[in-house]
């Protein structure tokens, strides 16, 4: 094992008191909500320590996720690309069929310690309303998902399957009808009932202490795969590649590594029809800094500050802001930002599938388009570890229909 | 002295509740706004709060959301707005204007710029309903040089060391939510809101107006009772909405008719 040098900036101290990574992150919101925000944060901080709290965790992880999930060595693919060897950490292994399960497990048992009985949570491409109505269900807890009526009907089998599992779901028809307005769906929902209603968020984004909860519960992903990388291959892995919306798979996977210096940080946004065309979800590549949804971060707006539409193929990627940790390390320097175009992430799709036998979420493909763009460029012995951060069933249809097949 | 500080000290000196209205910016066409401002005031409006159109406005109710979708459909924009007001103070000296919005768009025009800009249209104040006390400083300096007012939300969860950390920072008054929800919500508990109101009266001698779900005289006069003023804007923003295809002296007329009654059940408070 060779040690790597450590940098000078202690990542485990931020966000700081009041929330800040930088100038980013922090606490947006309406009056009514603040007290809730204090209460929750005061309570995550009593409980993030608190060895019977994080037991718990642990085991549901271990036992109804089906954690630790794999690292895989993608061989076959590796050598079509000629160059470093491509290892997937497979979130799509896990129950539900991606990474968001984990996050949900962890503020399901919040919600639980809060003693509130009802849930509700935001989604995009369904996968987080799914873990949420999932966790519910078995907590017994009554859930509430909202969801961009555009996207209901781009993702109807995760629609059903949160309606199988109880959740009552709410197409957002204002807006542009996406993930935003599904949040800010979330939002007005929370601000009406936020006695008795804990508020899941699905990503690395709103007002803190959400971005940091979210976070530490996905790090999971991240301290797993420096394990097994470091089994499989007896070192770090010089590169990480993650797909980043939101970006809470991202920041699982990145944030134990972010002290590795040697270990180079690629967040993969979705370039949609291009970045130069406008058409996209890549306010890291394109955006400003702003405020929405509780935070300060990196945005897709206009010159008036009105938050503009964004495209992208994966309704999971189709959010116009970005988790403030990602839009500080993007500042600092830590990690890069690329963007990958529709068209990429669909070759991307088929790859995997044909040369693997496996299926990835859209989303994940736009971070294995990225991989199959770096790995020609290093050397054999390199290694890029890849977030697979879900699977891809959820997507046949949008495939279908791009291939112009009825299924 | 600003207009609202001077506003509010004469209501409370002539025994009067203030009377304050809301509508948004460029709703539901552009030139309603400008005449419906003055029809308001002659009607007996103290305070105007012009909404700024925002693209997510996560605390309005569908009613307003809907006009903020208007105006930004009319091309409305902070800048405009402006505009509007600036347009206002050529016929109107006195009565406070309070912009009424979301940090965003304020942020990409930059603090400084912003309160440059707003003290020489003639604003009085700036309500960014997502902007707590945590995180105004910057803004408020900013305002502080100009002498525009910064006005806080205080809310039925807000509690009282809270209050007393935004009412340190607070100008103008103090906006107190009538209810845990959106605005125009229509669960208003006027017991909760005397008692509440009972509260920060001791840490504060700023005026409190009250808004969010008032919905007629009877409502606003109950909560009034208590309070310095009371807040209209659901209830003007929906009739607007529903005559956007008439014209703008028609909009404004059809806003006065639901501004008289309410004035004069305010005016029963005379004491």
């Amino acid at each position: 094992m060779t040690e790597v040098e450590k940098t000078s900036i202690d990542y485990a101290q931020f966000p700081d008191k009041k929330g800040h990574f930088g100038i980013y992150g922090g606490r947006f919101v309406s009056e009514t909500l603040m007290p809730a925000l204090d209460e929750l944060e005061e309570m995550y901080n009593r409980l993030k320590d608190d060895p019977s709290f994080q037991k718990e965790f642990d085991e549901d992880l271990a036992h109804y996720v089906g954690r630790p999930s794999p690292l895989y060595y993608a061989q076959r693919w590796s050598d079509r690309l000629g160059g470093a060897k491509i290892y997937l950490k497979r979130e799509d292994l896990n129950h539900t069929g991606a990474h968001k399960v984990n996050n949900t497990i962890g503020q399901a048992l919040l919600a639980k310690y809060s003693g509130k009985s009802r849930i509700i949570a935001e989604t995009g491409a369904g996968q987080h309303g799914v873990a949420s109505a999932t966790v519910a269900a078995r907590l017994g807890l009554q859930c509430e998902v909202y969801m961009g009526a555009d996207d209901v009907k781009r993702q109807s089998l995760n629609v059903y399957r949160m309606k199988l599992l109880g959740a009552k779901v709410h197409a957002v028809t204002s807006g542009s009808r996406t993930l935003k307005d599904a949040m800010n769906e979330a939002m007005r929902d929370w601000v009406t009932n936020v006695d008795d209603t804990f508020y899941i968020i699905g990503t690395v984004a709103g007002p803190h202490p959400y971005p940091q909860l979210v976070r530490d519960f996905q790090c999971v992903i991240g301290r797993e795969a420096r394990e097994q990388c470091l089994e499989m291959t007896g070192k770090l892995p010089d590169a990480l590649v993650a797909c980043v919306g939101g970006g809470s798979n991202a920041i699982g996977l990145f944030h134990p590594f972010l002290e590795d210096e040697d270990v180079k940080i690629y967040g993969v946004e979705a370039g949609g029809h291009g970045v130069e065309t406008g058409e996209h979800a890549a306010p890291l590549n394109d955006g400003v800094p702003g405020v929405l949804h509780g935070n300060r971060t990196y945005l897709m707006e206009d010159e008036d500050g009105q938050i503009i539409e964004t495209h992208s193929v994966s309704a999971g990627l189709d959010y116009p802001g970005v988790g403030p940790e990602h839009a500080w390390l993007k500042d600092i320097g830590r990690a890069e930002y690329v963007a990958i175009n529709d068209d990429e992430a669909m070759d991307a799709f088929r790859d995997l599938t044909r040369i693997e036998g496996i299926m990835p979420a859209l989303e994940s493909s736009h971070a294995l388009a990225y991989a199959a763009k770096l790995a020609p460029t290093m050397g054999k012995d390199e290694v890029i570890v890849v977030n697979l951060s879900g699977r891809g069933d959820k997507d046949i249809l949008t495939v279908a229909a791009i291939d112009g097949i009825e299924v | 002295m600003n207009r609202i500080n001077q506003t509010l000290e004469k209501t409370r000196q002539e025994g009067r509740k203030a009377l304050v209205t809301y509508i948004v910016c460029g709703d539901p066409v552009v030139d309603a706004t400008l005449v419906t401002m003055h029809k308001m005031v002659a009607s007996g409006v103290d305070i105007i709060e012009l909404g700024v159109p925002f693209s997510d406005p996560m605390a309005e109710g569908p009613v307003i959301a809907l006009g903020h979708e208007r105006a930004l459909a009319n091309k409305t924009s902070l800048k405009s707005t402006m505009a509007v007001v600036k347009a206002f103070r050529e016929t109107n000296n006195d009565t406070p204007v309070v912009l009424m919005g979301y940090a965003n768009p304020v942020e990409r025009m930059g603090y400084e710029v912003f309160a440059q800009r707003a003290s020489e249209a003639g604003g009085d104040g700036l309500l960014t309903v997502d902007l707590p006390p945590e995180e105004a400083e910057p803004l408020n300096e900013q305002l502080k040089k100009v002498g525009i007012e910064n006005i806080f939300l205080i809310a039925p969860t807000t509690t009282k060391d809270r209050a007393q950390q935004i009412a340190n920072l607070a100008g103008g008054f103090l906006y107190y939510v009538s209810l845990k929800g959106v605005t125009g919500a229509g669960h208003l508990d006027v017991g909760s809101v005397e008692a509440k109101l009972a509260e920060l009266r001791q840490l504060t001698d700023l005026p409190i107006c009250v808004g969010f779900g008032i919905k007629d005289a009877q409502t606003a006069k109950a909560i009034a009772k208590t309070a310095d003023g009371a807040v209209v804007g659901s209830l003007l923003v929906d009739k607007m909405g529903a005559l956007a295809e008439q014209p703008a002296e028609d909009i404004a007329d059809a806003v006065v008719d639901l501004i008289r009654p309410i004035r004069e059940g305010l005016d029963e408070l005379k004491s």
